[in-house]
């Protein structure tokens, strides 16, 4: 049987037609995933019994004429969600040892959608990489090459819908984690404004970036998981109050009359040309459905990394403050007094790239330093939305290439952070102004897949999915599937 | 960055660091202090500090009632040291 290929909207008709039940996909996946995780490292926990009664439960309710659209669908969440009753780690030493006591509101409503829920992927330590290197579960590989790095920090949830483990998973986005993974494993994915998904049990990083979003095999099956995941929450005090639209039912809407900009910036120094040839290759896809093309500037996006590695490790600085070994995760042994519990717990606990995070906010944030980094960042973050701003009183929606260049080997860029840091040069400028932003496979350089990024205005997401299943329609690039996987 | 400056920052930020930690920390927060010193080259006068993306949002009240169960059982559960409903610390007060 080869249901491990299917997308959700496949799947969800062979469960309703009978021809296979939950419980079966369910056994199906677990058993690849058992196959395959050794050598992907792909999750960092598999939740087998839960899955299997969840399966069980969907199998009744389809067998009932009960069933959504997600009943009895398989998907993995990122170890950053909180899932209750379920060791909940974010990938550090810290909450390696916590078992979350309730759930995120994303994984609480896909729970009530119907999903099945086969483990938790691995990531980067509280989100902070683009290499999957910095977990304490050790680095994921990427399927397309296991030498290489699936891109971070969602990069286990990237790894393992590439590797057809799982349809879909969650995952989260505050510099490009979910569009810079997806890109460097080939499959879709999408990271929504901020304020669409509830931030409501995601274990925060850097809470004015923040959006969690799906990463998945196609973009049709982005628009049904984010129709179940997105919408108002009052437990999230930044949530926004707004109807969700039917991503799913505006899919086909014909892209004729699109105007899409080019973002400028994004085609020069530093661009891989084998790369930038798969981005056009892509535009001219889209020119082909009769959308337009018109060449866009942001003048201050150059800025964009700079000012988000101060507002971000400040962000992170305070966020982190709460591990302090008294209420929960990590303790050190016997500490003398407060000051060592607090302290060594924190300097066991977090790992090389977290401690360096949560220094460089300290050090931006400590008097006699707020202005000249802090408030300065605030203020270019400022000029970078403005930006934006101008640029979609022009076109429709931005498109440009998700990363640099293809992935790279493992190992490969720990020596130097800032090297690290510039693979989400393109996609850190969306979580600065809060825009949704997606990426879809747009082709190979060599042997490795590369995405295309499709940035909207606020709220936009309804436009991303519209144009992204289009363009999956015309082309097969987020159908092929690493050797060896198939 | 200074070793001092290193060791004033870790403590500030309740870590710490092992022997070998300090220069690699010294040598990485001096090329990212560098690195975000590029924001210098920005023209922001007049421009007003951005704090969250969604400009016109305000921040949300609720009624004045208590919404929360009483779930501290289950939350303590995860302490490292807890007992009779209260969580344990070393002496703080001699």
């Amino acid at each position: 049987m080869s249901i491990h290929r299917s997308t959700l909207v496949e799947l969800a008709k062979g469960l309703r037609g009978g021809e296979f039940s939950s419980v079966e996909l369910t056994r199906l996946l677990l058993e690849r995933i058992s196959v395959h995780q050794p050598q992907l490292n792909a999750l960092v926990s598999v939740t087998q019994d839960g899955a299997f009664a969840q399966a069980a439960a969907a199998d009744r309710e389809i067998a009932a004429g009960r069933a959504g659209p997600l009943t009895g669908l398989p998907i993995v969440h990122k170890d950053l969600f909180c899932t209750e009753g379920v060791r909940t780690s974010c990938g550090s030493r810290m909450l390696d040892n916590f078992v979350a006591p309730y759930d995120a509101t994303v994984v609480a409503r896909l729970k009530a959608a119907g999903t099945v829920m086969l483990g938790k992927s691995n990531m980067d330590e509280f989100a902070m990489g683009s290499s999957n290197e910095n977990s304490f579960y050790g680095p994921v590989r990427n399927p397309w090459d296991v030498r290489l790095v699936p891109g971070g920090s969602s990069g286990g949830s990237a790894a393992a819908v590439a590797a057809r483990l799982v349809p879909a998973a969650t995952g989260t986005d505050t510099g490009g984690s979910i569009r810079q993974p997806a890109a460097l494993c080939g499959v879709t994915g999408i990271k929504p404004t901020y304020g669409r998904v509830s931030r409501y049990g995601m274990i925060a990083f850097a809470s004015s970036l923040d959006q969690g979003g799906v990463i998945s095999r196609s973009a049709a099956d982005a628009a049904l998981v984010l129709r179940a995941m997105a919408g108002f929450d009052a437990r999230d005090s930044t949530s926004v109050e707004r109807p969700v639209p039917d991503y799913v039912a505006s899919l086909e809407q014909p892209v004729r009359g699109l105007k899409i900009g080019l973002l400028k910036e994004f085609f020069e120094k530093g661009l891989d040309a084998e790369n930038e040839r798969r981005v056009r290759e892509a535009l001219a896809v889209f020119e082909k459905l009769g959308a337009t093309l018109k060449e866009v500037s942001l003048p201050n996006i150059a800025l964009s990394v700079p000012a988000y590695y101060v507002v971000a490790p400040a962000e992170c600085s305070s966020n982190l403050a709460r591990y302090d070994g008294v209420r929960y995760g990590h303790r050190c042994k016997d500490p003398r007094d407060l000051m060592d519990l607090y302290k060594r717990t924190r300097g066991e606990g977090f790992g090389a790239e977290v401690k360096r995070r949560i220094m460089t906010g300290t050090y931006v944030l400590s008097a006699g330093y707020y202005d000249a980094y802090y408030l300065k960042a605030q203020k270019v973050r400022q000029l970078i939305t403005s930006d934006f701003e101008r640029a979609f009183e022009q076109v429709d929606v931005i498109m440009g290439p998700t990363t640099p260049t293809p992935a790279f080997e493992i190992g490969a860029k720990t020596a130097d952070p800032i090297t690290m840091y510039l693979n989400d040069i393109y996609t850190i400028g969306a979580n600065l102004a809060g825009l949704p932003a997606m990426s879809v496979p747009c082709g190979f350089v060599g042997a490795l897949p590369v995405g295309l990024q499709i940035i909207g205005p606020h709220f936009a997401e309804e436009r991303l999915l519209n144009a992204a299943h289009l363009y999956q329609r015309e082309t097969d690039w987020h159908v092929r599937i690493p050797p060896g996987y198939e | 960055m200074e070793r001092e400056q290193i060791e004033t920052v870790a403590h500030l930020a309740r870590l710490e660091l092992q022997e070998a930690e300090i220069p690699v920390y010294q040598a990485s927060l001096t090329s990212i202090l560098a690195f975000v010193g590029e924001l210098d080259r920005a023209q922001t006068e007049g421009v007003a500090p951005m704090a969250h993306p969604l400009a016109g949002l305000t921040q949300r009240l609720r009624p004045d009632v208590v919404s929360e169960r009483d779930n501290h059982e289950r939350y303590q559960a995860n302490a490292p040291q807890a007992e009779a409903g209260l969580y344990l610390v070393p002496k703080v007060i001699e």
